[in-house]
């Protein structure tokens, strides 16, 4: 484990119903990295998110933020984290615009809400209640915290589903500049990035209760 | 860095609020539920005012801790759906201050409407003018305490699909306390003696709910989720 790793994770497993949902996960992520979790449907990619944010306790090994276990570094391993989940937290009866808000950091101006929704294609968009949007506009709203945050570390859960093209296209850009300038992302996908080089690492589930 | 770890109260206060004045129909169901129940009292008991102004602070208070409870099950449920839970759960300030925004929202737009249309109830019911002002004190700083109280168990019982019937069975032993008192409250009004003891206990009920409920509620979320 090298201090230039922002995230490690050393040997995580989760039992549920008595069997391990996937053989145990080794993963390192440093600075300017991109990492593409793969694994078939119910390989448990969404569970090991969740084991990297802390919202689940892994049955056996640990997490390490910057070479510390993220229990003892909670607060700062979480001001860090930007975390789109495949359930996107965007709320139907409210518009793009008040999704975005309570999402963001207090000091977030509307400027800058406005600037995300217009980058992300939904001028226009921003006041309407979100239950009236596309699943894809959908997704929109979710990722336009992409470019509101100033988180170093993403992890991003499916971001490209039900996006249309240049909507791949898009959050592909906003992923390389994240890497240029430093940050690391963590993302799961069914599909290769166009552009950006990756590494990958695969994810294998039980097949069946030992 | 304490501003900071106390931040997210006022981001899901307003947010709560927000959503539910979109779903005013959701809203309005609890205090309909309230008016609704108590006019079947005198229906269903007897007519007589001297009857129905015994039973009042009883009756009253039964209601608005079933108008409660019926509201609470929902609090954490379309967050838990959506994904929103999870991005509380990983937001690095304390998870208690969402939390008390969220319960804080809860009681304005149910406990303390039911606590303003309470005269009318009591109206209904005969009660002496003496006992409003103590019926509506007491209604307003106890639903209080049934919203931290039936937040802990809407978090308890958030994994399961039908935790209706569990979550009554779970959080009516812990009303009862208020129930009692809440009620006392009302009936030494009637019954011309001091109220403001019974009053003072509901008060110090709600201190100790709103320090203990939220720690206890994050706890019961990180199990849930």
């Amino acid at each position: 484990m090298s201090a230039e790793n922002i995230l490690t994770a050393e040997n995580i497993a989760f039992e549920r119903n008595d069997s391990l949902l996937f053989h145990p996960v080794d993963l390192a992520l440093s600075r300017g990295e991109a990492l593409h979790i793969e694994g078939s449907n119910g390989s448990g990619k969404t569970t090991l998110f969740r084991l990297l944010t802390g919202v689940l306790q892994p049955s056996c090994g640990s997490v390490y933020f910057r070479g510390k276990p993220i229990e003892q570094c909670r607060y700062d391993y979480l001001s860090e984290l930007l975390f789109i989940g495949h359930q996107s937290a965007v709320k139907g009866m409210l518009s793009a615009q008040e999704n975005l808000r309570w999402m963001s950091p207090p000091a977030t101006s509307s400027e800058e809400i406005a600037f995300a929704l217009t980058s992300v294609g939904l001028e226009g968009y921003a006041d309407i209640p979100c239950h009236n949007l596309s699943a894809g506009q959908h997704r929109r709203v979710a990722l336009a915290r992409l470019i509101i945050s100033k988180a170093s570390l993403w992890y991003l859960d499916e971001p490209f589903a039900a996006l249309d093209k240049q909507g791949i296209a898009f959050i592909e850009s906003c992923m390389q500049a994240h890497i240029e300038q430093g940050g690391a992302i963590l993302f799961s996908s069914h599909q290769d990035l166009a552009k950006t080089a990756v590494r990958k690492y695969s994810i294998v589930g039980y097949q069946e209760a030992f | 860095m304490s501003a900071v770890l106390a931040g997210g109260f006022k981001a899901y206060l307003y947010r709560d609020l927000l959503l539910a004045y979109r779903c005013r129909s959701d809203l309005a169901r609890p205090l309909i539920f309230f008016l609704v129940v108590s006019t079947l009292v005198p229906l269903g008991v007897a007519p007589e005012p001297a009857r129905l102004a015994a039973l009042a602070p009883g009756i009253i208070w039964i209601m608005a801790l079933l108008a409660s409870l019926l509201s609470i099950e929902s609090l954490f449920s379309s967050d838990f759906q959506d994904g929103s839970l999870e991005q509380m759960l990983i937001a690095p300030n304390l998870l208690a201050m969402p939390i008390l925004g969220k319960v804080t929202a809860h009681w304005l737009v149910i406990g303390l409407p039911l606590a303003l249309i309470s005269p009318l109830i009591g109206i209904m019911f005969s009660l002496p003018a003496v006992a409003m002002l103590p019926m509506l004190l007491s209604l307003a700083l106890g639903t209080a305490v049934l919203s931290f109280i039936g937040a802990v168990g809407a978090a308890l019982t958030l994994p399961l699909r039908k935790g209706g019937v569990l979550l009554a069975l779970l959080v009516m032993p812990l009303y009862m306390p208020v129930l009692i008192f809440g009620s006392a409250t009302i009936q030494s009004a009637v019954d011309g003696l001091a109220w403001s003891g019974s009053l003072a206990v509901l008060g110090a009920f709600l201190a100790i709910a709103m320090a203990l409920c939220p720690l206890a509620i994050a706890a019961a979320l990180r199990l849930s989720s």
